[in-house]
């Protein structure tokens, strides 16, 4: 019984690690939807930027005598210029000349330009990224709970506990949400939308960098496909959560990362084998329609209101 | 002073305001009446950069307001109420007003304007934590002008701020309006209760789909017989 009890505090902590991932990333999702009202399809693929970086960085960290995990650095930078240049280059004349569905076949183009682009440089196979960080296991009683889960779900949370606080009471933060309401109103209180929304893009893409770092501690392998099914799933823990909502991307991520990890080691048991743990993504995506059945807003996110 | 010269705005092959001229000078109150879609809120939208000009001229104390960024204006000081209000539903009050302040570089006198401005509307102080979407409509437009006044103006731009109001909040609206013109601000205010916006002004224009038809001395337009009949109901 205790064994039972343990591999199931372990399973939570997992889901956690992964979670915390999503939920960074799906905040890059619901900051740039709150701003634009555009699901940038090419988020998920920052990730994938961010971890070739760390790849090819690390090495040369590591050379330096320099901890591995500095390669977060330029993961961030080089995440944070392609975040910057894909709305400055695409989005913003596409915004400024088509609608909302021209924006969402762009945003689809992007996702594949970088998948394809990164498959032409580095090639299709997996590569691996070197060791980042080692940390030993924490162990209470029988619990075992690894060094790098921890660290993960710690800086998720500081992340996340930190943006709340800078879109809460900055000054630049005050103006993302008055843009992501009312851009005309926001442009006489004097806010400059078009820096607003890069500065939003910005967040978004260092975010997705962090989360590519929390990612290759637990799982070292980085593929120009990689950021496709993170990012689809990181997508709708943001609409799980409420699109537009911050808080509701955190949640969703978490809420998604446990789900899946409790379905993966279930399941099997549950259902007595009649579905196994190859179907966690079928059912962590039906509960999104469950939930979005019940609360078409998400979890935490408001009724959209009827612009007058 | 703002100064419009020959202004014409068209949205694609609509013409929305054709060739209008208009002045305001420091100190004055100037009213804007016209039926709906007579090109107001257009003319407004046009001095403060939301729309662009197809041609013309906007100076406002030397400076082409056509050829200045929209988000520059107000630190040129001029604000700009716009027509229903559009405050920050999702922000507090106290937050509504703190984007007023946006474009001062000098955030450090946050707390004294905030207080200027309960001066003026104590209802939103007691209000001042609640989520500005709750607040009633007159309320709003308290919040709506007080935002404004955050950002230290000498001249207003105000849109309907009468509209959907109750007889009682618009003399109260009025009575803030007459109250700013005495502290020496200046105003331009689009209204369609022409009543209200020829008591209360020194002069006034008449739009008439897109061209100003009338213009003078508020007294006089408000006892002329053409402007009793089309806009006074008398």
């Amino acid at each position: 019984m205790g064994d039972q009890i343990i591999m199931f505090i372990s399973q939570i902590f997992n889901g956690l690690k992964i979670g915390s991932v999503y939920s960074l990333v799906a905040l890059g999702y619901t900051m740039v939807y709150g701003i634009i009202r555009l699901i940038n399809f090419a988020h998920g693929d920052f990730i994938m930027v961010g971890s070739y970086v760390l790849m090819l960085t690390i090495p040369f960290i590591i050379a330096c005598g320099l901890p591995a995990w500095l390669a977060v650095v330029p993961a961030i930078l080089v995440c944070v210029a392609v975040g910057v240049i894909v709305e400055k280059a695409a989005y913003k004349p596409v915004r400024e000349k088509g609608n909302n569905m021209t924006a969402l076949i762009t945003a689809i183009a992007m996702s594949l330009l970088l998948e394809n682009g990164s498959q032409a440089i580095f090639g299709a196979d997996y590569q691996t990224v070197p060791t980042i960080i080692q940390i030993p296991t924490l162990a209470l009683g029988g619990l075992k709970i690894d060094g790098a889960t921890i660290l993960t779900v710690l800086l998720g949370l500081v992340i996340m506990v930190a943006l709340q606080l800078f879109v809460k009471y900055t000054k630049q933060g005050k103006a993302m949400r008055a843009v992501s309401e009312d851009k005309e109103a926001s442009i006489l209180m004097g806010v400059n939308v078009n820096s607003t929304i890069t500065l939003t893009f910005a967040i978004g893409s260092g975010l997705a960098a962090v989360a590519s770092l929390m990612y290759c501690v637990s799982y070292p392998q980085v593929s120009p496909m990689m950021g496709a099914m993170l990012g689809l799933k990181a997508f709708v823990a943001a609409v799980l959560g409420g699109i537009g909502s911050i808080p509701g991307a955190m949640v969703g991520g978490l809420v998604i990362g446990v789900v899946e990890s409790l379905t993966k080691a279930y399941i099997g048991t549950i259902t007595a084998g009649v579905i196994t743990s190859a179907f966690s993504d079928a059912i962590v995506f039906g509960i999104l329609i469950i939930v979005l059945l019940v609360k078409p807003s998400g979890l935490m996110g408001e009724p959209e209101s009827e612009k007058v | 002073m703002l100064e419009i010269k020959n202004l014409s705005v068209s949205y694609g092959a609509i013409d929305a305001v054709k060739d209008i001229s208009l002045t305001v000078n420091d100190g004055e109150i100037v009213s804007l009446i016209g039926a709906n879609g007579a090109g107001k809120t257009t003319t407004l939208h046009t001095i403060t950069g939301l729309t662009p000009a197809k041609s013309g001229s906007v100076m406002f104390n030397g400076v082409d307001l056509l050829k200045t960024h929209g988000n520059k204006i107000v630190t040129l000081g001029m604000a700009h109420i716009p027509e229903g209000r559009h405050v920050f539903t999702r922000m507090s009050v106290q937050e509504n007003l703190e984007m007023g302040a946006f474009s001062l570089k000098d955030q450090s006198h946050m707390a004294s304007d905030l207080n200027m401005v309960f001066g003026y509307f104590p209802r939103l102080k007691e209000r001042r934590n609640q989520l500005s979407g709750t607040l009633s409509g007159g309320e709003q437009q308290m919040l709506a002008m007080g935002r404004a006044l955050m950002s230290h103006p000498n001249t207003i731009l105000m849109d309907e701020p009468s509209m959907g109001l109750s007889p009682k909040l618009v003399k109260e609206i009025f009575a803030i309006i007459r109250k700013l013109h005495d502290e020496g601000i200046t105003v331009l205010l689009v209204e369609q209760n022409a009543k209200m916006a020829l008591s209360i002004a020194d002069r006034a224009y008449v739009l008439e789909t897109g061209r100003i038809t009338m213009e003078g001395d508020a007294q006089d337009l408000l006892h002329d017989e053409q402007v009793r009949k089309a806009y006074l109901g008398a």
